[in-house]
């Protein structure tokens, strides 16, 4: 990739990440850490992988986009505003009562949510279904899932994985948010999934392992998920939990925590800085 | 007496035939020998797709299916689409309230020998407490036949109860007869009490209320196909005009039509309401007349039933 384009990228990732913090703050709950780790494959589909028209965003054509790990909406929201969705001024009203950026993604009332999700196993299936869909009906779309590494211990996330191969949904790419954490701490403590990758190619897969912060690298899984033939492809794209806040990277802490003022200052200002060394 | 047919067998015969006028996919869970989704395999292979024995993937498949504007039906037994998949069909379909059919054979008792884990007299109560969900238990062939095309042409969200044994085909022999979501359909006039029935024990309250006026007891029957949305005019005209009501279905009396009919009347007419059924238990293996018999799902305990809700009026 052009390197104006991923410094272009990167700052974009970066107001991602802003936005992700700014709602979760204002909320004064929600999801930060799965947020900002899949916050750069988010702005990589949005502005540059997928077809889909925010002035339009109920094309027939358009490719669809499924955040089976619902929780992390805030990255969703973010990135679809900033895309052109919606407002980014209303990141501010997540969760809170009358707004439509519901605590989990609510496809009837958000424009750009292609599936309401956030109980997890399920949003893979429904992606399945999209591709089966398009499939079957001669579209040339493709469709995109992000899962998390723990909502891999669901036994649907299996399932699907099953009937996504059997028939042959090559037009189907998931990613896998590698950051190893969970609610309870470390994926490998709590109920050990991995290894993802050799489990997912003996259930028929192509697995391809990226850099979740590294443009190029995320350019060339998406290149290659679109090679495949005959089978889907499972980016298992390795990144850091809470990515870009300093006291937040790597933290089992911050997966479901707001930060408070002087931690949202603190926050800002470390995304402030990143933004500077992208000038 | 009407030819007995298995609403599961007019739910095939209906996707099949109407496969032809209409685009729609079906799913099924390994089960389409059973449910008969198997007719309309054999006429469309390629609308056809076995999810194999995973429900829980196929509800959500068949949201994301819905999601790009095409009708898909996702069959399985009742006890699977209903229990074991209840919340892909909460989450996935209902709260996003997505054009899915879900086709449930194999409902109640009625299942016979495979016993208490495949009969699932839940499954009316499970769906009915799903916002937006629409509600469906066909009497008889018929009215299974009639109340597929309807779901096909309905947007939104529905479940389609289906038996497995052959029950008579009373609705064949209806002069006019319609099927329209959300209404009842009234077999026989009466005075003295209201047998509101669901599923094929409509037939059993028709013979119940045969039974009753013998003794002069005059009773009006009505099929209630939709639980959900309930018809609630008829059922408060009938609440009023005969002062007592008995309830008939082929599920737990906890969370069905029964329960449906006493919410109904206890805020907008309230009378008597007896409700006969699955009395709060688990089935069990058996022959499926030795299984009514047990479970008192029969035309005598009905009658007995409107002969008490009788004697409590005021």
């Amino acid at each position: 990739m052009d390197q104006s384009r991923v410094l272009e990228l990167k700052r974009t990732a970066n107001e991602v990440r802003k936005g992700i913090v700014e709602g979760v703050y204002n909320a004064a709950c929600g999801h930060p850490g799965g947020s900002l780790s899949i916050a750069d494959i988010l702005t990589y589909l949005y502005f540059e992988e997928m077809n889909i028209d925010p002035k339009d965003p109920k094309k027939a054509d358009r490719d669809r986009f499924v955040l089976s790990k619902g929780h992390t909406a805030p990255g969703l929201y973010a990135t679809l505003a900033l895309r052109g969705f919606f407002p980014v001024e209303e990141l501010k009203t997540l969760r809170k009562i009358d707004s439509r950026l519901q605590g989990h993604p609510d496809m009837k009332h958000i424009p750009g949510v292609d599936m309401s999700t956030g109980s997890l196993g399920l949003g893979i299936s429904a992606a399945c279904g999209m591709a089966l869909s398009a499939k079957t009906y001669g579209m040339n779309n493709r469709v995109y899932t992000i899962l998390g590494d723990g909502e891999s211990e669901e036994g649907q996330v299996w399932e699907a994985a099953m009937f996504a191969a059997h028939y042959k949904l090559d037009n189907l790419c998931a990613i896998l948010d590698l950051n190893g954490l969970q609610i309870d701490g470390k994926i490998t403590d709590v109920m050990n999934p991995t290894p993802h990758d050799e489990k997912f190619r003996a259930f028929g897969w192509h697995v391809y392992t990226i850099d979740a912060h590294d443009f190029n690298s995320i350019e060339l899984g998406f290149r290659e998920a679109r090679q495949v033939k005959g089978k889907p492809t499972l980016i298992l794209a390795k990144s850091v939990k809470g990515k870009g806040v300093s006291y937040m990277e790597n933290s089992v802490d911050w997966h479901g925590k707001a930060p408070k003022a002087d931690e949202y200052e603190t926050a800002m200002a470390d995304l402030e800085k990143i933004a500077e060394s992208l000038k | 007496m009407a030819e007995k047919k298995a609403t599961r067998e007019a739910y095939g015969a209906a996707l099949a035939a109407l496969g032809e006028k209409y685009d729609f996919l079906v799913l099924d869970a390994d089960l389409a020998a059973a449910t008969k989704t198997g007719m309309f395999k054999k006429k469309f292979p390629e609308r056809f797709f076995d999810c194999g024995i995973a429900e829980g993937n196929m509800m959500s498949v068949a949201a994301g299916i819905a999601s790009t504007g095409k009708t898909v039906f996702a069959s399985s037994f009742a006890m699977f689409a209903a229990g074991r998949a209840f919340e892909q069909v909460r989450n996935s379909i209902g709260y996003p309230h997505l054009n899915v059919k879900i086709g449930a054979t194999h409902a109640g008792i009625t299942v016979g020998e495979d016993g208490a884990t495949h009969q699932c007299n839940e499954d009316l109560a499970l769906m009915r407490t799903i916002p937006g969900m629409t509600v469906i238990c066909p009497a008889d062939a018929t009215e299974a036949y009639a109340a597929v095309e309807a779901a096909i042409n309905f947007v939104g969200p529905v479940y389609l109860r289906f038996g497995r044994f052959a029950v008579p085909d009373l609705s064949a022999e209806m002069k006019d007869y319609k099927f329209e979501i959300g209404k009842g359909v009234t077999y026989r006039d009466g005075k003295d009490v209201t047998i509101v029935a669901t599923g094929f024990m409509v037939h059993l309250a028709m013979e119940a209320a045969e039974m009753l006026e013998k003794e002069g007891i005059s009773a009006r029957v009505i099929d209630i196909h939709t639980v959900k949305p309930l018809a609630e005019e008829l059922l408060v005209n009938a609440a009023k005009e005969t002062g007592a009501i008995v309830t008939a279905e082929e599920h737990n009396v906890i969370g069905g039509l029964g329960a449906a009919v006493c919410e109904c009347v206890s805020a907008k007419c309230p009378v008597p309401v007896l409700r006969v059924g699955v009395e709060d238990k688990f089935g069990k293996s058996g022959t499926v007349p030795a299984l009514l018999e047990a479970y008192g799902l029969t035309a005598a305990h009905i009658a007995e039933e409107a002969k008490a809700a009788v004697a409590l009026k005021k």
